[in-house]
């Protein structure tokens, strides 16, 4: 009896793989499609800057580049949550999920502080259809990271209220998947945009 | 380490376990009652989206006509077009899809329960956002695929319109949220909860092809989303994605509509394939001819879908080599999909067929669909359809796939499956009417648009002059329609006069062969008192007969099922529930609570940003609560 | 329903079916694209889908045949037997997916080529037309003309000789559609699309915007009309020629009203203080046989109406109804409307501007 949860269905799955797991990965990758069609608006309109402010005028790629080093440095500390519950560690769960939040809400300020600059010097959503597409893609992405910021935490407050046992370690994984993938999406991304030298 | 006792704190109380009344409907989270929602309001959009079509059918009876007006007209047809394939079509699939795909695979529910509450109510709310445009300043009238930049101007000529399109964009996204949010449901519930010795090509067809349109869905949803929202942006942001004097492209929105657009147009064709396979060989008393061969080549057209979008802008300018290129691969798709009719139509031969509705409908979704295949086959020779596009002649061709296709074959479904729903078979009299009515009547409206557009006549045009040569047809088809609509009201009637005089059903009125007949009708709460093991494909259909050596049917005596718990009682166990009796998962409010938030969020981008806010407070709020909400009580 | 009828239903469908066939063939509508073609692109679009249209045929009556013949054979009658159990025959599978594979790629190499041979290709012995499309009306500039030629809604065309077009919006996509000289190009803001055909006859064809733009979508039509290469030299002589100077008193007051009126900042008459270009150029309006997006037969009376009524007549357009004492309309900023005389004699003056 132990072993049976009473808040959740244990079923045994065809594939063997966990329902909610299962749909994550569809999941992503619908979202795949979504970034990718993004993606290529972006390598479609990058170079249609009407003159005014190009990207590869503005930014500022070391700065870009902690920033994603960032990003990457949460999946790290991703990976050291969902081990931490798998042990049955709850404080360990506790300070990377945390960890993981706050380099996510860094690189959040980053891009808020990189946009504030670029909008400066004239590169907006309004300059030009370049611009546009730029903001549009990593707004989107920022986003995706903003509602992975806020199920970060909420799993964190469902940890101090002793609402995520060991036995729950899934919903960590789950989150973590997603917080990965986003994490993908801006290697890709920061490749394709920033580092990717734009014809002249 | 002690298991923590998980004290729940829901946002709501839960809503008491009930099956009466109005709460016990919003409230469900049974993928029964889901269905019949879904089939419900989507009838209910199909009458209105007919309404739009009388209107349409009654303005062009005649030249220079004056039942509508330009605006008003722009206004109807656009909507008829949104209305058909998004509110009813793609919505009766989902009832399909939602009521049977448990049943026929086995399960007791899908996998998310609440999830596909959700998606019936963010379904509910995105039609009545959509509708709602009507009463506050116009409805969207840029046709269904909505062109930019037309979709982007906010005043045309003299006449402005505000928000016509914005509720469009909006409508849209909220509806494909719906649908993908399903779909993710759906493809995980087809992988995951099949019953024990269920493998996928023991899977009934209609379920092999609700798989391949989930994942359509889930592929093609998003380049659609993305779509709209660049398209949203032009209009409330200002940036100019699709306004070329600004360096954006009109084009563009074609690509990304039509990305989506034409695997969109199996997404409405495949669940009623998938259906008239299913009642084909119950009607002709024989199996599927070519059953791995079908699936296969539903398999195919869900791939070669990705490769012929751009068949629907021949005449945008795309250059010989690309016209080319998309010339032939919708050439090839034409292959797997008459592969699927000759399968069809082998699956009847030699059979012994019984001409209830069901098998009407499905001969009659046959018969129609070659034809509306065949005009497409004609639109892929590109010189020629530099001449048929945007002419009735297109209007024919997917009105008879649409139509003649999709709609035959859920009406097909709806009597087939009517009886295991309701536990009352439908008045075959009656189904028969319906059925001649409405298959001459969709002929006598559409067979003219052929000809019409071989005349010359445009498509989306709000009335003509009378020296086009256009009058005769136009009135032929005005009568056909209204003889479609009077076969909708036979077929009303039989439903109504069903409820108390229908025959009683039990649960194996056709003698079928998939599983979902051997519980009662209506099914259980729980679907199946004890979930099958399959060791075949008509696994059913095995417990009922054997073939002898020569092929033929042998009835087996009774007892079928008992055997079964002799030979393999460890999986029998499993079906039991694993000795720990059956969990289903209990009503909630949270999924309509937070699919309320989505067309509140909609509005506000409309009308004022602090709206958004409202709706997203509800929309978290909800989520959240149906987060920390267990899935059964 | 399904015994007898079946049989007995045969003969008046059959009868149906061919009085359907025979009106398709028998009505001369305008537009109709596969009769009395006179273009180079039509014609090649109709000779590939002629047949096409014939394989499709066959495998209509061969198919929907099978479907018939199996329904009438295999229906159920007391007696009959459970039939075999038949599961499948791959070498049917095999057949009934080659064939028609074949078929299709028979039926591609000419489509291919087709689509080749009639792209549109820019060379000397042409004449060079640039197409604009407005929200309701075409606008034609005859390219290397000079002084330049720019006329509205009705193309003129000399016979037998290559016209190449290239086509742009001011506004939204439109679609240029002439259905007996050629297939239709869209017309979209941002791009320059082409298009390449050959009258054959001499004539008048009639065309249509052929993607939908809004409103006045169905009134955005427009003529072609095709000329001897000496009456097109004549008319071309005569098209470059700056606006004719009225001659009858009314039209000369017409035209006093006309130049003092906004009419001159949207409209443009060659030699005059008129060079508005929103609306179309009216320099020889009265040459032409119709007018308004080819709505409308170019008589007075019908210029009289719509000077009154504009976008009563044809929704959505921009030009203010000038009538004085027009019900529920809203004119814009600054306007003043023409009484009823006034606007007589500005149709004198447009009539007499051939």
């Amino acid at each position: 009896m132990a072993q049976q949860a009473t808040a959740v269905e244990v079923h045994q799955t065809s594939t063997g793989i966990e329902n909610t797991k299962l749909a994550m990965w569809v999941f992503l990758g619908s979202e795949c499609l979504l970034f990718g069609a993004l993606i290529s608006v972006f390598l479609l309109y990058r170079n249609h800057s009407l003159g005014g402010a190009r990207l590869h005028d503005v930014y500022d790629i070391p700065f870009t580049s902690v920033s994603s080093f960032v990003l990457l440095m949460s999946s790290l500390t991703m990976v050291l949550a969902l081990a931490a519950i798998q042990r049955g560690d709850q404080h360990r769960l506790r300070v990377w999920l945390l960890a993981t939040a706050l380099l996510g809400m860094t690189f959040i300020s980053g891009q808020v502080y990189e946009f504030t600059i670029f909008v400066h010097k004239g590169f907006t959503v309004h300059s030009s259809v370049a611009g546009a597409s730029f903001f549009i893609l990593t707004s989107f992405h920022g986003a995706h990271v903003t509602v992975g910021i806020l199920m970060l935490l909420s799993l964190f407050g469902m940890s101090t209220r002793g609402m995520l046992p060991q036995e729950k370690a899934t919903a960590v994984e789950y989150v973590g998947l997603y917080w990965h993938f986003v994490d993908i999406v801006w290697i890709v991304i920061f490749t394709l945009v920033y580092l990717i030298p734009a014809p002249k | 380490m002690a298991t923590a006792t998980v004290t729940r704190q829901p946002l709501f109380s839960r809503p008491r376990p009930s099956h009466k009344g109005a709460w016990s409907w919003i409230t469900t989270v049974d993928h029964k009652r889901i269905g019949v929602l879904y089939g419900f309001t989507a009838f209910g959009f199909f009458l209105i989206g007919g309404l739009e079509a009388l209107l349409i059918r009654a303005q062009l009876a005649r030249p220079n006509g004056h039942i509508l007006n330009a605006n008003q007209y722009d206004q109807v047809f656009t909507m008829h077009g949104l209305t058909m394939i998004f509110l009813v079509v793609m919505p009766l699939s989902a009832a399909f899809f939602n009521y049977l795909i448990p049943l026929m695979i086995g399960a007791r529910d899908v996998a998310f329960p609440r999830l596909n509450a959700f998606s019936y109510w963010v379904f509910l709310f995105g039609g009545l956002f959509l509708y709602s445009s009507f009463l506050l300043g116009g409805a969207p009238n840029g046709g269904w695929f909505g062109y930019a930049p037309l979709s982007v101007q906010k005043v045309t000529g003299s006449v402005p319109f505000l928000h016509n399109m914005d509720y469009y964009a909006i409508g849209l996204i909220i509806l494909g949220i719906a649908s993908t949010v399903s779909a993710v449901n759906l493809a995980v519930t087809i992988i995951n909860m099949r019953a024990p010795g269920m493998s996928f090509f023991r899977m009934p067809v209609f379920i092999w092809m609700a798989f391949i349109v989930q994942l359509l869905l889930v592929f093609a949803l998003p380049v659609v989303t993305v779509a709209l929202f660049l398209l949203l942006f032009d209009r409330i942001l200002g940036t100019s994605f699709y306004i070329a004097s600004n360096g954006g492209d009109p084009v563009l929105w074609q690509h990304l509509f039509w990305l989506f657009g034409h695997p969109e147009v199996y997404i409405l064709i495949l669940p009623a394939m998938g259906i008239v396979s299913e009642i084909l060989p119950t009607f002709s008393r024989k199996p599927l001819f070519g059953y791995p061969v079908v699936v296969l080549s539903g398999i195919a057209i869900g791939f070669m879908g990705w490769g012929v979008w751009a068949h629907h802008m021949f005449a945008t300018g795309l250059g010989p080599v690309a016209n080319s290129a998309f010339a032939v691969s919708t050439m090839f798709i034409a292959v797997p999909t008459g592969v699927k009719i000759f399968n069809w139509i082998a699956t009847m031969w030699g059979g012994r067929l019984r001409f209830d509705p069901p098998l009407l409908f499905s001969i009659g979704f046959i018969a129609m669909f070659v034809i509306g295949g065949l005009s497409g086959v004609t639109h892929s020779i590109v010189p020629s359809d530099y001449q048929q596009t945007d002419t009735y002649y297109v209007v024919a061709h997917f009105h008879y796939v649409l139509f003649g296709g999709s709609i035959f074959g859920l009406f097909a479904g709806i009597y087939y499956w009517w009886p295991k729903i309701f536990g009352r078979i439908l008045n075959n009299r009656i189904g028969k009417w319906h059925f001649w009515l409405m298959l001459i009547g969709f002929n006598v409206t559409f067979g003219p648009f052929h000809i019409l557009g071989l005349q010359g006549m445009p498509r989306r045009i709000y009335t003509y002059p009378a020296n086009m040569g256009w009058d005769f047809w136009n009135m032929v088809s005005t009568i056909g329609s209204f003889m479609i609509a009077g076969s909708v009201l036979l077929f009303m009637y039989n439903a109504w006069h069903s409820r108390k005089h229908g025959e009683i059903a039990g649960n194996d009125p056709w003698d079928a062969r998939t599983i979902e007949w051997m519980t009662t009708s209506p099914p259980p709460e729980h679907n199946f008192d004890e979930i099958p093991v399959v060791h075949a494909l008509d696994d059913f259909w095995h417990k009922k007969y054997v073939e002898d050596k020569s092929g033929k049917l042998v009835p087996v005596p009774s007892g079928g099922a008992t055997e079964e718990a002799e030979h393999h009682p460890e999986q029998h166990e499993e079906a039991h529930g694993g000795g720990h009796g059956i969990h289903l998962p209990s009503p909630s409010y949270m999924p309509v609570l937070a699919g309320l938030g989505l067309p509140i969020i909609g509005y506000g981008l409309i009308y004022g940003y602090y709206i958004c806010i409202v709706g997203g407070l509800i929309l978290l709020g909800g989520l959240y609560g149906w987060a920390f909400e267990p899935g059964t009580e | 329903m399904e015994r007898r009828s079946l049989g007995r239903l045969a003969r008046p469908a059959i009868i149906l079916a061919l009085i359907f066939l025979g009106t398709a063939c028998a009505s001369h509508a305008p537009q109709d694209y596969l009769h009395h073609l006179a273009g180079s692109e039509a014609r090649s679009a109709s000779r590939l889908f002629t047949p096409v249209f014939w394989i499709a045929a066959f495998v209509f009556f061969f198919v929907e045949g099978l479907v018939v013949f199996a329904a009438v054979k295999f229906r159920d009658r007391p007696g009959r037997e459970e039939p075999k159990q038949i599961h499948g025959n791959s070498a049917l599978e095999l057949t009934w997916t080659a064939i028609p594979a074949l078929i299709l790629a028979v039926v591609a190499v000419p489509t291919v080529l087709t689509i080749f041979s009639v792209a549109a290709k820019p060379g000397p012995n042409q004449v060079k037309i640039h197409v604009v499309g407005h929200q309701w009306w075409w606008e034609y500039q005859y390219v290397g003309t000079n002084p330049e030629v720019i006329t509205a809604n009705e193309l003129v065309l000399p016979v037998n000789k290559p016209a190449y077009f290239t086509l742009d919006s001011v506004d939204v996509i439109h679609s240029f559609w002439v259905p007996k000289l050629s297939g239709k190009q869209d017309v979209v803001p941002g791009r320059t699309n082409t298009l390449e055909f050959t009258p054959f006859e001499t004539g008048e064809y009639y065309g249509q915007c052929t993607e939908y733009c809004s409103l006045s979508h169905a009134n955005m039509r427009l003529r072609v009309i095709v000329k001897t290469q000496a009456d097109f030299d004549a008319w071309l002589q005569q098209q470059q020629a700056p606006a004719a100077q009225p001659t009858t008193t009314q039209a000369q007051q017409g035209q006093q009203i006309f130049m003092s009126n906004i009419c001159i900042t949207c409209h443009t008459i060659a030699g005059t203080q008129a060079s508005g270009q929103v609306g179309p150029n009216l320099t020889h309006f009265a040459s032409r046989g119709t007018f308004a997006g080819s709505m409308f037969d170019n008589t007075p009376a019908n210029v009289d109406a719509w000077i009154h009524q504009t976008s009563l007549l044809k929704p959505g357009v921009i030009m203010p109804r000038f009538g004085c004492g027009e019900t529920n309309y809203q004119p814009p900023a600054g306007f003043h409307c023409i009484s009823d005389a006034d606007i007589q004699s500005i149709v004198a003056y447009l009539e007499s501007l051939k």
